[in-house]
């Protein structure tokens, strides 16, 4: 039974390396790459904040003025204020990696990468000057 | 006579030691030699006992891939005179087992290139006397970026995901399947899509992109997995809304 012996995935005498816990502070890279991974529980608790927010909205005008009396408090302001600089952080970093994900093609020619990352940044523009007309002018 | 550079080598002799220790070496660095020289040195006039894989000395065989400095690289394209003035430091391409000094393992890619299926695929093989598949310059330029990859592995030595996870599937595999997904003669796609689609297949992948900033041939191994994500979901959204004539 016993044929010529072949290597398997495993060698007793193969060395092989520990891959440290702090792996992502050996390159900068991996470090913007753990901190766009991070970023996403900030921008899940934007979107629970956002929810909270239309919820006291709906409950009337006192539970709205209690709301943003709770927003106020130092502590949720400051988390506020983090979740602010993760989902700016979370926006560009996909904005700048999204022309590798996308091919798109105009009368068969290639869009060059550069155009894509515009628009992005164009689309982006545009709709935060909707959001904040929509904001000052009903504050108006 | 050209200026000397200490090279710090990793010997691995596992009949002699439990884990990797470094070696130095003076070598000379004249402007044109690369790492690779700086090693034939060593095996030639310093330590024959020094175990490195190489071959073609032009960046097409993919054998001579290690780690300079931290860095995944091709050390038959780095040059010596870049690292002056040293020292510098050798080592076997991260995430392969090493079997000694800078020889890594690299069944465990060889295996996963195989489950793509990178070469063409039909269903049915039309005779010789029929001709050739004829293809168009804009339908090459499709895959022809893909089709640069030469194995060596680097985009593997710098994808965190691989090292913690050995197994996904890979950078390398993922663009090759990408090559062959976008040839026009090709006919293998829904093969390779079982392999590519499952969780150790382009979903492992968390775009680091580190794959691509380490290619020595400019492949894009991150671009080629995340288009192929994008082919996938859209497949996937499209069987949900179109059960019947989705494919």
């Amino acid at each position: 039974m016993s044929g010529p012996r072949i290597a398997g995935a495993r060698h007793p005498r193969w060395f092989r390396p520990h891959v440290s816990t702090y792996w992502w502070l050996r390159r900068r890279s991996y470090f913007a790459f753990i901190m766009r991974e991070l970023s996403s529980i900030f921008v899940a608790w934007g979107v629970i904040y956002l929810l909270l927010l239309v919820r006291a909205v709906s409950h009337g005008a006192s539970r709205y003025q209690e709301f943003l009396a709770w927003s106020v408090r130092p502590v949720v302001l400051a988390i506020n204020l983090v979740t602010l600089g993760f989902v700016v952080y979370h926006a560009i970093t996909w904005f700048n990696l999204s022309p590798q994900a996308m091919v798109v093609r105009l009368r068969g020619k290639r869009v060059p990468p550069l155009w894509i990352l515009a628009s992005n940044y164009l689309a982006c523009a545009v709709i935060s000057a909707f959001v904040l007309w929509l904001v000052l002018a009903g504050g108006g | 006579m050209a200026e000397q550079i200490t090279m710090q080598v990793a010997r691995y002799r596992p009949e002699q030691e439990e884990a990797p220790t470094f070696q130095e070496y003076e070598v000379p660095c004249p402007k044109d030699w690369v790492i690779l020289d700086g090693l034939n040195y060593v095996k030639d006039r310093l330590d024959g006992t020094l175990s490195y894989r190489w071959s073609c000395r032009m960046g097409i065989c993919g054998s001579c891939g290690m780690t300079v400095n931290g860095e995944p690289k091709l050390t038959c394209a780095t040059f010596l005179a870049d690292y002056a003035p040293g020292p510098l430091r050798v080592e076997p391409l991260r995430n392969f087992p090493v079997i000694r000094d800078l020889v890594v393992e690299i069944g465990d890619f060889m295996r996963k290139l195989v489950r793509v299926k990178p070469w063409i695929v039909r269903d049915d093989e039309k005779p010789v006397s029929e001709g050739e598949y004829l293809q168009t310059p804009q339908e090459l330029d499709e895959y022809k970026q893909f089709s640069m990859c030469i194995n060596c592995m680097l985009c593997y030595a710098a994808c965190p995901i691989y090292g913690l996870d050995q197994a996904f599937i890979g950078p390398a595999a993922i663009a090759l399947a990408q090559r062959y997904n976008l040839d026009t003669r090709d006919e293998g796609a829904a093969e390779r899509h079982e392999v590519l689609s499952q969780h150790e297949g382009i979903w492992g992948c968390t775009f680091v992109g580190e794959c691509t900033e380490v290619c020595p041939k400019n492949v894009d191994p991150a671009g080629a997995i995340q288009r192929y994500k994008l082919t996938a979901a859209m497949d996937s959204l499209r069987a949900l809304v179109m059960p019947r004539g989705s494919r």
